[in-house]
């Protein structure tokens, strides 16, 4: 690990008790280079310290945190996000990783997890906690009946695939990723590649059905 | 895609036993596929006709009346046919019949040899006499006693049980002390026998009508008077035993809810005995959850009462055991559903099982993944903790054998646990969806 360069990790959370925790947590395994409280100091902050990967609390008290990746997306495309929250309504997750967050983990995760997530997603890969993949389970799993659905650009954005559902529901039920690929036989790369290609859905996905299935969450 | 064929069957079972496992009344119009099982719960001798009628979705006493019509018609080879099938028809929820094994029972198969040959001599003799009517019932005789004879040195504890209670009047001549009740029937049944015949036998003679239904009436009632008390008992005894199968279920449930409450409680207390004010809590708690169960018959750990839906359920699993344990539980929902008894003892077998993750495995989290499908509902409780070999467990523990398992399978469900020392513990639950809440998916 020597000679590598540690991820350069910016904190966005309203509550200065829990980054000062977070950054004890991630001692020396990444670089914290700032931290924000919320909405506007966090588009400054991080435009100017251009971390690798933001840890960014889904609800801040100057709109969600999905309006700060909005913000920074089209400025500075490298910066990753990752949703770090306490217990949130799926909607507010999912409209997160929709504006472009990488992954969402739970505060529930350890310390070492932690910094494994930022690792991933510094890399480039995607980070499912189970309940993430608990969400989009279920947000893909609500299908209008045939005949029903809104046309779609492009169908095969619109549903998980086999493999895809299996992977997420074994993230779901607590499998780590080494876990995943030796339970369905194949490699850790392969689990990646599955996870990836579920982010790549959820973002692009204009499917009628996964954008109205939020609000009828919360009406239900 | 019907719902026994998403069973699992790694377990060894055919998917369709859990079906047969959930009552005599839920039989559906035809199971194809399912294979033909003698009846355990509802049979009267070997369970055939219950069988079959579960298998064709005829009601029991119809395929009864016709059989028992049928067997009198075709001259008692019915009768003859019902002991073969009894020997080639596994009983429910086994495979392989008594056939098999009688095969191999090489002084069995010399007895009813033996006893068949001598109904046959008879049979002879009886031609001989020229009584040429009798003669017609020996052959379905012999071949029905000898499989009887096959059985009955074959078949399992329970099988033995119900040929005892069958062969009981004739027993009874040497072991009863009603003797004289005996040898009064006896007497009365033999005159109206002999009447019966003798009415019969003229009939060929008389062209009155009247003659031979008087013989069989005269014969009827001697068969009446003979066997009558001995059925009405048959019957009290049937009842009996079902009275008392119930019970053992009860007791049974009782037992997997103390285990659940207060020997979980007890144990904690055990545990946290040097917190005085956590102790007071526990017990404080264990002791309102037995009032609530003794007087107002809510019974413990019931969570059907407080939750509406599954995911509700799941939810207060993990408020309640991170309450009590202060162990974080992961819990993921995909999908909901109404509860019914089926989900509600889902649901307590899934908290059986988070509080047995909790307390042994010593995992700092618990995944708790509940997902509702079209046909079933499943939940996984998963630790990383030590784990265990499932196979060094012993079988009297109670633990997840008799309250996650048992439970489970009193409802129709399936549980499994996948255990490695070092590796941790997952236990995977499944329960099919009733009717009454797969409408609203």
């Amino acid at each position: 690990m020597t000679g590598e360069t540690l991820p350069r990790v910016f904190i966005v959370d309203d509550h200065g008790l829990f980054r000062s925790g977070v950054r004890s947590e991630l001692g020396h395994d990444v670089e914290v280079v700032g931290e924000a409280d919320d909405v506007a100091p966090a588009i400054d902050g991080i435009a100017a310290t251009l971390p690798d990967v933001v840890l960014l609390d889904v609800h801040l008290p100057g709109g969600g945190g999905q309006a700060v990746v909005t913000a920074m997306k089209g400025a500075h495309p490298q910066v990753r996000f990752l949703a770090l929250s306490a217990s949130d309504a799926p909607e507010d997750v999912i409209a997160v990783i929709r504006a472009g967050a990488r992954g969402y983990v739970t505060k529930t995760i350890s310390g070492a997890e932690l910094v494994d997530a930022v690792r991933r997603v510094a890399a480039g890969d995607a980070v499912f906690s189970p309940r993430l993949a608990g969400f989009v389970l279920d947000a893909f799993a609500t299908a209008a009946p045939p005949g029903q659905q809104a046309p779609s650009i492009d169908p095969e954005l619109d549903q998980l695939t086999m493999r895809e559902r299996e992977v997420l529901r074994l993230i779901a039920r607590g499998y780590t990723y080494k876990e995943i690929a030796r339970e369905l036989f194949i490699s850790i790369k392969t689990v990646e590649t599955h996870v990836s290609s579920v982010l790549r859905k959820l973002q692009l996905s204009t499917r009628h059905q996964l954008a109205r299935w939020a609000t009828e969450r919360r009406l239900a | 895609m019907p719902p026994w064929q998403a069973a699992r069957t790694e377990d060894g079972q055919w998917p369709g036993h859990r079906y047969f496992g959930r009552g005599p009344r839920r039989w559906g119009p035809w199971h194809q596929g399912e294979p033909l099982r003698r009846a355990r719960e509802d049979r009267l001798v070997g369970g055939v006709a219950a069988g079959l009628a579960a298998r064709m979705g005829r009601d029991v006493t119809t395929v009864r009346i016709i059989f028992v019509v049928a067997a009198v018609l075709s001259g008692g080879f019915l009768a003859a046919a019902y002991v073969v099938a009894w020997m080639l028809i596994p009983l429910e929820g086994t495979e392989g019949n008594s056939a098999r094994k009688a095969m191999a029972d090489r002084r069995g198969l010399a007895l009813a040899a033996g006893y068949g040959s001598l109904l046959i001599i008879v049979r002879i003799m009886i031609s001989v006499f020229n009584v040429g009517w009798l003669s017609s019932f020996l052959w379905p005789l012999a071949l029905g006693g000898a499989g009887l004879i096959l059985i009955w040195r074959n078949a399992a504890e329970d099988e033995r049980a119900m040929l005892r209670g069958l062969v009981q009047p004739f027993l009874g001549l040497t072991t009863n002390s009603r003797w004289t009740g005996f040898v009064i029937r006896l007497v009365v049944a033999v005159i109206l026998l002999a009447g019966g015949v003798a009415a019969l036998q003229s009939a060929h003679e008389n062209i009155a009508l009247l003659q031979p239904l008087a013989g069989v009436a005269l014969l009827i009632s001697a068969i009446v008077v003979l066997l009558g008390p001995w059925w009405l008992r048959i019957a009290r005894d049937l009842a009996v035993e079902r009275q008392a199968r119930v019970r053992a279920e009860e007791r049974a449930d009782i037992a997997a809810r103390v285990h659940d409450s207060v020997l979980q409680t007890l144990a904690l207390i055990q545990r946290r005995a040097d917190q005085p004010q956590q102790v007071i809590a526990l017990a404080r708690a264990q002791e309102r959850e037995l009032r609530s169960w003794l007087f107002d018959g809510r019974p413990p750990g019931s969570i059907d009462d407080q939750a509406m839906t599954l995911a509700d359920g799941i939810r207060l699993i993990q408020q309640e055991v991170e309450a009590q344990h202060g162990v974080a539980v992961e819990a993921v929902t995909v999908g909901d559903c109404a509860l019914d008894e089926d989900l509600a003892a889902l649901l307590a077998a899934a908290r059986e099982a988070t509080v047995n993750a909790v307390k042994w495995s010593g995992a700092t989290v618990v995944s708790l993944f509940a997902e509702v499908e079209p046909n079933e509902v499943s939940v996984f409780v998963r630790d990383r903790g030590k784990g265990f070999d499932p196979a060094a467990v012993p079988a009297d523990r109670k633990g997840l054998a008799e309250s996650v398992r048992a439970r489970m399978a009193r409802r129709g469900g399936i549980a499994n646990v996948r255990s490695a020392p070092g590796e941790g513990t997952e236990v995977s639950l499944s329960m099919p969806r009733a009717a009454t809440t797969r409408s609203q998916a």
